[in-house]
């Protein structure tokens, strides 16, 4: 770090700044050392592990079915995707066959999930770059999805919604029409929120040709998710790998051009779209029968690994988990963070631009501190 | 809280199991049994009737002797790499026609102390874009052992391989950047390795919060060098 | 001696007053558009419906601790402030207000005085205003005030170029430098210059948000930014000191335009006699109502538009205002001497 004696300030040398770890636009206690030319960015370290809880060690110590408790509080604005990726990695190592009622609920509960997710991706990426309303607005949305969330489970933020073997319990009577409602209201609201940024040149000029990465560079670096479909690459493993009811419904993934942070943001909103059209056809298509499967009162996994993938909306969020079969804990327990994957390529991403433009390629890249640490 | 590490059930036992445990003698009136199998995953070889994935077997054939075995479990196919091939292997799999596994999804170790022979699995989980197809490579590395870094071939990989630096102690040859990433700088210890308590180390339990002052006065003296 | 000493102060005190007043009740008024726009209510416990709360926060930034970083200039860290603030209340002095009343029998001109470079004077005021922010961040001794305080001073010194041209065009469709005169002459045209000067009424409107900082041209001060800007070491009453001076600006700014663009004190249509009834209110509340309506504009764009980055910023006063203004001004002049008049 440099130190000011005076006379050298205006040094025309490189100038280190440190962002965070607590700063309004970092979503969360992330700190960025950034080395500067004058306004332009010439490299960039990022500094994590203010947010490390010993996750993946405290399940060492846990029973199967309270890991799901863990789960929420990776991705704490995504809970019931990491709950729903975590037990279909177990449901994949008993090979237990959850029930069809089930499977669709759960992909009821994942979409509205992404919902919740991009509404809070974008009113934070909007308010870094100084469109301060589309926040409130999306937060107005993102109350309705709570508020059916805590309709089905109790909770707002971290769920705990999801068993091995299915669901806790079944939907109450009147959620399903208030999801339709809901998918009629959201639809609508994009349109506000499109109305405000889309065409607005304002924001084509904060996020056109910002933090562009090519489609080879981004999967060799282990991008996934929005982030990686920006620039290119249809992967999404809803379709490659598709788990839940994903095989049963149809909906198109939605892929940009270049790969700059404007093509990302499009492509969010393209998913928040398909997202409602999931929601309707998941609603309608929606089998009786039980939600949970025969699953013995002690979980105990056979002995051997696993890893399983599902399509958080940060992008593919896995697990892998190893059982010695003979203990009610995982001996071994790795959760793949999407966050953290798609964090390491800030650095190439604001090499060359402005200060100004960090804030927003950090925000096109939605992380969410507590899965990038865990 | 003292109590954070909970075993409700009651039953497993306390991790880690003892090395080199003797056979425990469960009473006097039963017969000797034999001693509990070492911990280490079971790596179940395919069933026969199973076919072996076409890019497996050119691999097996395109560098003999670099597979030490392959395992098939729930639907996942895993190569395990004999020593000192985990990077052949990898650039194989990147390569190949039949593979192309361009895309590193997880990298990370798993700790099996008390294992005869190498302690850590490396395992690398592997993805296709264009075949769409997964494969997991798992290398194996013992403590104090090097492993040869995978980050020129997926540069995913690099702060996956810090991660396990930094939890597990496994060092990588020709790492870009090896440091620790999610524990402070100067921290001692692998926080998850099996012989690490999940409280933390006792000796820097802070009791008295001027203990805590002090250490941050420390840290940020050292930042300003 | 009334008419030179007595009358004037008791205007400047009427001024002044009712300015502070104003700004304290901006200040309240922007949170509740602000809340408004982004479907919640804003302040509702100090008194009804919060208006009460600019009480509350002049006592809050009274009773703060004065803090003065170590390292700081003292002198000038206190002077920067009252540097900014001071002209944009000086300014006010030439704001016409109203026509020449009837009070107690003589007649009083509704403006503290009409001074026949008025615009001039104006534009010269607002200039000094930026060495008090250039002076504030440079005070502070600090990396990121300094920085920000450049940004800023280069921002506001770039718009005022562009606005400063704009006056010109105005000049040149009045005829005269004096605020009085100007408002004259669209009530003697029967126009207001809005639709005479379009175009300098865009470059105004754009100008007038840059130089007070207001979004989207506010990145120097945005708090989402990296560099908070040159009043980053600043709190309690000096903190309020650059406030009031910011929101002070933005009337200014608005009555200028008011009295520029919009007809000042007269009444929509004013050479239209159906309409006599307006007449019935008096001019000075269709000045504030005017100045009013363009302040909500303020407050409306802030709530909407995304922010500029800094070079987006710069480049868009000196490569496309600035030559669009005098491109106006060239526009402008021909027309003139083409109708000869």
């Amino acid at each position: 770090m440099e130190r000011d004696p005076a006379g050298s300030m205006f040094d025309t040398d490189e100038l280190v700044i440190n962002m965070g770890p607590q700063h309004p636009a970092t979503h969360g206690v992330l700190r960025v050392v950034l080395k500067l030319d004058g306004e332009k960015v010439v490299d960039a370290d990022v500094v994590i592990g203010y947010l490390h809880r010993g996750v993946e060690k405290l399940t060492e110590s846990r029973d199967w079915t309270q890991i799901v408790l863990l789960t929420d509080r990776l991705d704490y604005v995504a809970s019931a995707a990491a709950n729903l990726a975590y037990v279909e990695t177990v449901e994949k190592l008993m090979s237990i066959e959850v029930p069809r009622r089930a499977r669709y609920l759960r992909t009821i509960l994942a979409e509205l999930q992404r919902l919740a997710s991009h509404l809070v991706w974008l009113g934070s990426h909007a308010m870094d770059i100084g469109a301060i309303t589309v926040f409130l607005y999306c937060l107005r949305e993102r109350e309705l999805i709570l508020d059916l969330f805590e309709e089905f489970c109790g909770a707002r933020l971290t769920y705990n919604s999801l068993r091995i073997g299915g669901l806790p319990q079944d939907i109450p009577s009147g959620w399903l029409p208030k999801v339709l409602r809901f998918c009629d209201v959201q639809d609508e609201k994009l349109v506000e929120y499109e109305t405000l940024l889309t065409h607005n040149r304002i924001w084509l000029q904060r996020t056109r040709g910002i933090g562009v990465i090519s489609g080879e560079a981004a999967v060799a670096v282990g991008l996934c998710g929005p982030t990686l479909r920006g620039s290119g690459v249809g992967r999404d493993v809803r379709k490659d790998e598709p788990y839940a009811a994903y095989a049963e419904i149809p909906f198109d993934v939605p892929v940009g051009a270049s790969g700059d942070t404007y093509d990302r943001y499009l492509v969010r909103l393209e998913e928040m779209r398909q997202s409602t059209r999931i929601l309707r056809q998941a609603v309608e298509g929606l089998p009786e029968g039980p939600v949970m499967a025969k699953v013995p009162r002690l979980i105990k996994p056979p002995a051997g690994e696993t890893y399983h993938a599902n399509e958080s909306p940060k992008g593919e969020i896995g697990f892998f988990i190893a059982s010695d079969g003979k203990s009610t804990s995982p001996y071994r327990l790795r959760v793949r963070p999407p966050s953290f994957c798609n964090l390491q390529a800030l650095p190439q991403l604001v090499r060359g631009h402005l200060v100004a433009d960090v804030i927003a390629i950090i925000g096109t890249i939605d992380i969410v501190l507590g899965e990038v640490d865990r | 809280m003292a109590e954070n590490d909970q075993n409700p059930t009651g039953s497993g036992a306390p991790r880690p199991p003892a090395p080199a445990a003797p056979a425990k003698a469960a009473g006097a009136a039963k017969a000797e049994k034999a001693p509990p199998a070492p911990p280490g995953p079971p790596d179940p070889p395919p069933p026969a009737d199973l076919a072996v994935p076409a890019f497996l077997e050119a691999l097996q054939a395109a560098l003999p002797g670099a597979v030490a075995q392959l395992s098939y479990f729930v639907g996942d196919w895993t190569v395990i790499a004999a020593p000192g091939r985990l990077h052949d292997l990898a650039a194989h799999l990147r390569d190949a026609e039949g593979a192309r596994f361009d895309y590193c999804s997880d990298a990370t170790a798993v700790d099996w102390l008390g294992r005869p022979g190498p302690r850590f699995d490396l395992v690398y989980s592997l993805y296709s874009t264009s075949l769409r197809h997964r494969v997991r490579l798992k290398a194996r590395v013992d403590d104090g052992e090097a492993s040869p870094s995978l980050a020129a071939l997926w540069p995913a990989v690099n702060w996956l391989e810090r991660e396990i630096f930094d939890m597990f102690g496994v060092r990588f040859e020709g790492h870009p950047d090896l440091r620790r990433i999610l524990m402070p700088d100067e921290w001692q210890g692998h926080p998850q390795r099996k012989d690490y308590p999940l409280e933390g180390p006792g000796e820097l339990i802070m009791e008295r919060p001027q203990d805590w002052l002090r250490l941050g006065q420390s840290i940020r003296e050292s930042e300003i060098e | 001696m009334i008419d030179l000493i007595v009358l004037p102060l008791i205007k400047i005190v009427f001024v002044l007053t009712g300015v502070l007043i104003t700004v304290m009740y901006l200040v309240l008024l922007e949170r509740k558009v602000q809340a408004w726009v982004q479907a919640r209510l804003g302040p509702m416990r100090v008194g009804p419906h919060g208006v009460l709360q600019p009480v509350a926060d002049v006592v809050k930034l009274f009773i703060k601790e004065d803090l003065t970083p170590a390292r700081a200039e003292k002198w000038v860290f206190t002077l920067a402030p009252i540097i900014v603030l001071v002209p944009a209340l000086i300014a006010f002095a030439v704001i016409p207000f109203g026509p020449e009343v009837n009070l107690f029998g003589r007649p009083v001109p509704l403006y503290i005085t009409d001074l026949n470079v008025g615009l001039l004077y104006i534009v010269s005021v607002a200039a000094l205003g930026v060495y008090g922010i250039i002076l504030g961040g440079w005070s502070s001794n600090s990396k990121y005030p300094l920085l920000g305080s450049l940004r800023s001073s280069a921002q506001l010194i770039s718009y005022e170029l562009a606005v400063t041209l704009t006056f010109v065009s105005v000049i040149l469709a009045s005829g005269s430098l004096s605020m009085v005169q100007i408002v004259e002459a669209q009530r003697q045209n029967g126009v207001w210059f809005a639709f005479v000067q379009p175009v300098a009424l865009f470059i105004y409107a754009v100008g007038a948000l840059a130089e007070t900082n207001r979004n989207p041209f506010d990145l120097p001060e945005a708090e989402s930014e990296l560099v908070a800007g040159f009043h980053t070491e600043y709190s309690g009453m000096r903190f309020a000191l650059f406030f009031l001076a910011e929101y002070t600006n933005m009337i200014v700014v608005s009555a200028v335009a008011t009295t520029l663009f919009f007809g000042g004190w007269l009444r929509p249509f004013p050479n239209v006699e159906a309409l006599w009834f307006l007449g019935f209110v008096p001019a000075w509340i269709w000045f504030t109502l005017k100045t009013f309506v363009l302040l909500y504009v303020f407050l409306w764009i802030r709530a909407t538009l995304p922010r500029y980055r800094y070079d987006q910023l710069m480049a868009l006063g000196w490569k496309w205002l600035i030559p669009l203004a005098i491109a106006n001004i060239v526009v402008t002049a021909a027309v003139k001497v083409v109708l000869g008049s």
